[in-house]
């Protein structure tokens, strides 16, 4: 296993997480995108750390990880509300921004 | 997978799968705290929270959210794939000069040992800004969640 092998694997799960973004319309799907976004970036961090034989990259996952874990609470807390005002997940039907 | 399914609760499923597959990748890395912590805090708590919440939307199936192929989607598909393209030539193709090193020297970075040793003394202060930005979220998630007071 060469550090290629792992940055390929990491590109290719970052861009399903972009094209999951992209795509779908469903506000969790997408939320879960970009958790895939997170996780494919971590990969990365982590191969470089072990290639390299250097703490900081997996110091960086950790607090990576931290801030994932707020964001998500954030945000699923955003999806209830918008929820309960909107009756809908659709992305495409929550339009109240647009001018 | 994750992206491909109609219904949330079997895309979330297939994104617990991934996490553990990254866990074993973590693994084969040496990296032992980051693997451990990858399957709690993803694999448990965050994706227990994605399945709290689609079981309190109860968005059983997604048929009434009627995802259409339209223009927006085909050009979304074309522009990842040819970023795709990009990176891999990129990272296949190109010789970008890089320090030397192997995967030998990763052995010990990896422990809990170190890692603890690292957190608590050259990273303490991050450690600390964190904790403040986790009650910060608490207190978010709590506040938007919460039913008005009315």
């Amino acid at each position: 296993m060469t550090i290629q092998t792992y940055l390929l694997l990491s590109a290719i799960v970052f861009i399903l997480g972009v094209i999951g973004v992209l795509t779908r319309r469903n506000a969790i799907i997408v939320f879960m995108s970009i958790e895939l976004m997170l996780n494919s970036v971590n990969l990365s961090l982590v191969a470089f750390s072990a290639y390299l034989g250097d703490a900081r990259g997996q110091m960086l996952v950790f607090f990576v990880m931290t801030v994932a874990a707020a964001e998500a609470a954030v945000g699923l807390a955003v999806i209830i509300a918008l929820f309960r005002n909107k009756q809908t997940v659709n992305l495409d039907e929550i339009n109240i921004l647009k001018w | 997978m994750v992206i491909t399914r109609r219904n949330p609760v079997i895309s979330a499923l297939y994104l617990i799968l991934n996490f553990f597959c990254l866990a074993g990748l973590y693994l084969t890395l040496h990296a032992q705290f980051i693997a451990v912590i990858q399957v709690l805090v993803y694999a448990g708590a965050i994706m227990v929270l994605f399945l709290f919440v689609i079981m309190l939307l109860n968005l059983g199936d997604e048929q009434r959210l009627k995802e259409k192929i339209s223009f927006t989607k085909i050009i979304a598909a074309g522009l990842g794939f040819g970023l795709l393209m990009e990176l891999i030539y990129i990272v296949g193709f190109i010789d970008v000069p890089m320090p030397a090193g192997d995967f030998s020297k990763g052995v010990e970075i990896g422990t809990v040992e170190h890692i603890g040793k690292q957190l608590f003394t050259t990273y303490l202060f991050p450690f600390e800004i964190t904790s403040v930005l986790l009650l910060a979220a608490m207190v978010g998630a709590v506040v938007l969640a919460k039913r008005r007071m009315d």
